[in-house]
């Protein structure tokens, strides 16, 4: 049993001790336990938020991977019911031989429902599925002061919406029901566009999001002058016809952290240049696997190594439509001008459906996500600075990728946290809960 | 469609098998003590697909054997594979001075399992066909001071299965003896177990689900095990005793 578990990015670096809980049972005891000796924990998932939201403010948190178990199954309806442990490619594994997908999915198969529904998850299809919670019917919650309890918008309905994007702080959920989405086949009909500015995707954006229930687009963060803004927009549709097929391909690992970072300035100008030209100009269409189009960074096992002892950051936020255009463009030469940079640098249009959740981060408008070395003064600096931009279009950032943002921000940009301090379970906190609360 | 008797249901490394046969449809009749936990592990393989039958039972009670046998073929027809998956990690220490804590967990770990087979043998040598699959471990291979209570009991299952299996041959019938190494399960939660030398319940299901296809006599999982165990039951005796393993 490992029983030192880091958050993602791996900074900041506070090892959490694991309990671990392998039946539901062990949820109340473990609960009990803290009430009777005044302390506090945090459930933790599969370790897939990026910074601190994940940490326990005690660093004792209670590890729900090994709860695991589906507890029913509806084929005929696609609606689950799953230990919150279970993980999203759990469900992939059991769901696509019987045309089913998840309805919503990020960027990583590796997390789990609880951690899923906690962070109110989004992906590709945000502007016509909203978040992760509106797929979520009910599910139960184990809390320190009263019995276990049912949520759903009709049963304890103020528990249900603090808990969706409630950062795992209102009780420990121990299972979650989930309607999937019918599928046809487990392949996606691609379409890819290369485009040389930001005007330009905001252009396809517009024109090819509505006929694309995917839909994100890689943004060369480096690039300056005329070539700013460049980037690759990637749009898909699930094939109508094709196998249901599970997709487990064989996987590269970075098996050790290396002494330091492997992301420097030459590797990323080297990866942004060839990544923008390997992808021709113009419009092109393919046929492919799930698991490229949804997770091309799963392929490598413990990616976040590669940036060293020190870790990194992921900087995502989400900026209105009406200042979209304009922050967007000012975040990206803020980002360049400071010559960092990450070879992900994700940016896709929110729509305006609504999340159920107090918290929830998405907002109608663009969000911009980018991963940054961990470099001391020099982040700190940069996220000063585009922190400031987002502040000023009204934007904010989101906690499940968070290491950093200061509790004014979050409480400017969250403004329902008030109901959150009144609802989360008093023996529950989180390092980033106690960072941006006090 | 397999036709699967668990013993031991709720064990992490039966549970990881059980799902591996769940994918490609199965009846599971599945044994544990604790009928809140059987239920959650029935649930979870019924959800997958699978059509499964419960029976709660303490295997330490060898006078209701036949009667969980004879529910099992009632309810399955018939046995493709029965995998005997129950025991318990006794505490060395703790045995050393309670002989009533030794014979216990030595029923648990050793005599449980040969009351069981020695009923079981019997229908499936009638039917002349299926697998019986036992989880024994490498500590039965030679016993060492830090755990030989438990080593004794799984040495008397490797044996009592070596018998078994020459004497099933003639019916068809294919006798697996299991030899995990250390694997990460609830089981052997805090013991400070080499972290390199760790497998996942998985991985060891992996392997032991192939073993069953393959009609294989015995198991050692992961791979590795078969080596180091070679090595360590060729130490001689005047070097064994020194090394207090």
């Amino acid at each position: 049993m490992s029983d030192n578990l880091y958050s993602w990015g791996r900074y900041p670096p506070h090892p959490q001790t694991a309990i671990p809980c392998h039946w539901r049972a062990d949820i109340r005891q473990a609960l009990a336990d803290r009430v009777s000796r005044h302390g506090t924990l945090l459930p933790f998932g599969n370790g897939r938020s990026y910074g601190d939201s994940c940490l326990a403010a005690s660093d004792q948190v209670l590890y729900m991977r090994p709860l695991d178990r589906f507890i029913a199954a509806n084929w005929e309806t696609g609606l689950i019911r799953a230990e919150a442990g279970v993980t999203l490619d759990e469900v992939l594994a059991v769901a696509i031989p019987k045309g089913w997908f998840l309805p919503v999915t990020p960027g990583t198969r590796f997390i789990t429902l609880g951690g899923a529904l906690a962070n109110d998850v989004h992906g590709k299809n945000h502007h016509i599925k909203g978040t992760f919670g509106r797929h979520v019917p009910r599910f139960g919650l184990v809390r320190s002061d009263r019995d276990p309890l049912v949520c759903s918008t009709t049963e304890n309905p103020e528990f249900y919406a603090a808990t969706i994007g409630g950062l795992g702080l209102t009780g420990i959920i121990d299972w979650v029901e989930l309607q999937l989405a019918p599928i046809r086949s487990s392949l996606i009909d691609a379409t890819n566009v290369r485009f040389g500015s930001l005007d330009e995707f905001f252009a396809i954006s517009a024109e090819l999001d509505p006929s694309h229930e995917f839909t994100v687009s890689w943004i060369d963060c480096l690039a300056r002058g005329k070539s700013a803004g460049r980037g690759i927009y990637m749009a898909g549709n699930h094939a109508e016809e094709g196998p249901l097929a599970y997709e487990d391909n064989a996987k590269l690992n970075v098996p050790f952290t290396p002494p330091f970072s492997a992301i420097n300035q030459l590797s990323l100008r080297l990866f942004n240049n060839t990544y923008y030209r390997a992808h021709r100009a113009g419009r092109h269409n393919s046929r492919i696997g799930y698991e490229p189009f949804f997770y091309p960074l799963d392929r490598i096992l413990n990616w976040n190594r590669i940036y060293g002892p020190r870790g990194f950051q992921q900087y995502q936020c989400a900026i209105p439509d009406a200042n979209a255009a304009a922050a967007t463009k000012a975040l990206l030469d803020a980002i360049a001008a400071a010559h960092s940079g990450s070879f992900l640098a994700v940016l896709k249009r929110f729509g305006d459906v609504a999340s159920p959740g107090l918290l929830s981060f998405p907002l109608p408008g663009a969000t911009l996500a980018l991963d940054f070395p961990q470099r001391g003064k020099i982040t700190a600096n940069l996220f000063a600075r585009l922190d400031a931009i987002v502040r000023e279009a009204g934007g904010r950032q989101y906690p499940a990728k968070d290491a950093h943002m200061s509790g004014a921000d979050f409480r400017g940009a969250y403004p329902a946290f008030e109901q959150m301090i009144t609802l989360s379970d008093p023996v529950i906190s989180s390092r980033f809960w106690r960072r941006v609360t006090t | 469609m397999k036709r699967i008797l668990i013993i031991g249901a709720t064990s992490a490394i039966a549970t990881a098998c059980a799902r591996r046969w769940a994918a490609h449809e199965a009846t599971f009749f599945l044994v544990g003590r604790n009928a809140e936990k059987l239920g959650q592990v029935a649930d979870d393989l019924a959800a997958r697909g699978a059509t499964v039958y419960t029976h709660v039972l303490d295997l330490n009670h060898f006078d209701q054997h036949a009667a969980t046998l004879d529910a099992c073929y009632a309810a399955l027809g018939q046995v493709d594979v029965a995998l005997v998956a129950h025991g318990t990690l006794p505490d060395q220490k703790a045995c050393e001075q309670d002989a009533q804590l030794a014979v216990q967990e030595f029923t648990n770990n050793g005599l449980s399992v040969i009351a069981l087979l020695t009923d079981l043998a019997n229908r499936m040598e009638a039917r002349r066909s299926g697998c019986i699959a036992v989880i024994s471990s490498v500590a039965g291979d030679r016993g060492r001071p830090s755990n030989y209570l438990y080593g004794a009991a799984k040495g008397a299952v490797t044996d009592f299965c070596s018998g078994l299996r020459g004497r099933l041959f003639k019916a068809g019938v294919q006798v697996l003896t299991i030899k995990p190494g250390f694997v990460d399960t609830p089981m052997t939660q805090g013991l400070p177990l080499p972290g390199l030398l760790l497998a996942t319940p998985d991985k060891v299901a992996k392997d032991i689900v192939h073993a069953v296809e393959k009609r294989r006599d015995t198991l050692y999982t992961p791979w590795f095990w078969r080596l180091i165990m070679l090595i360590i039951i060729h130490i001689p005796g005047l070097i064994f005793k020194r090394l207090g393993l």
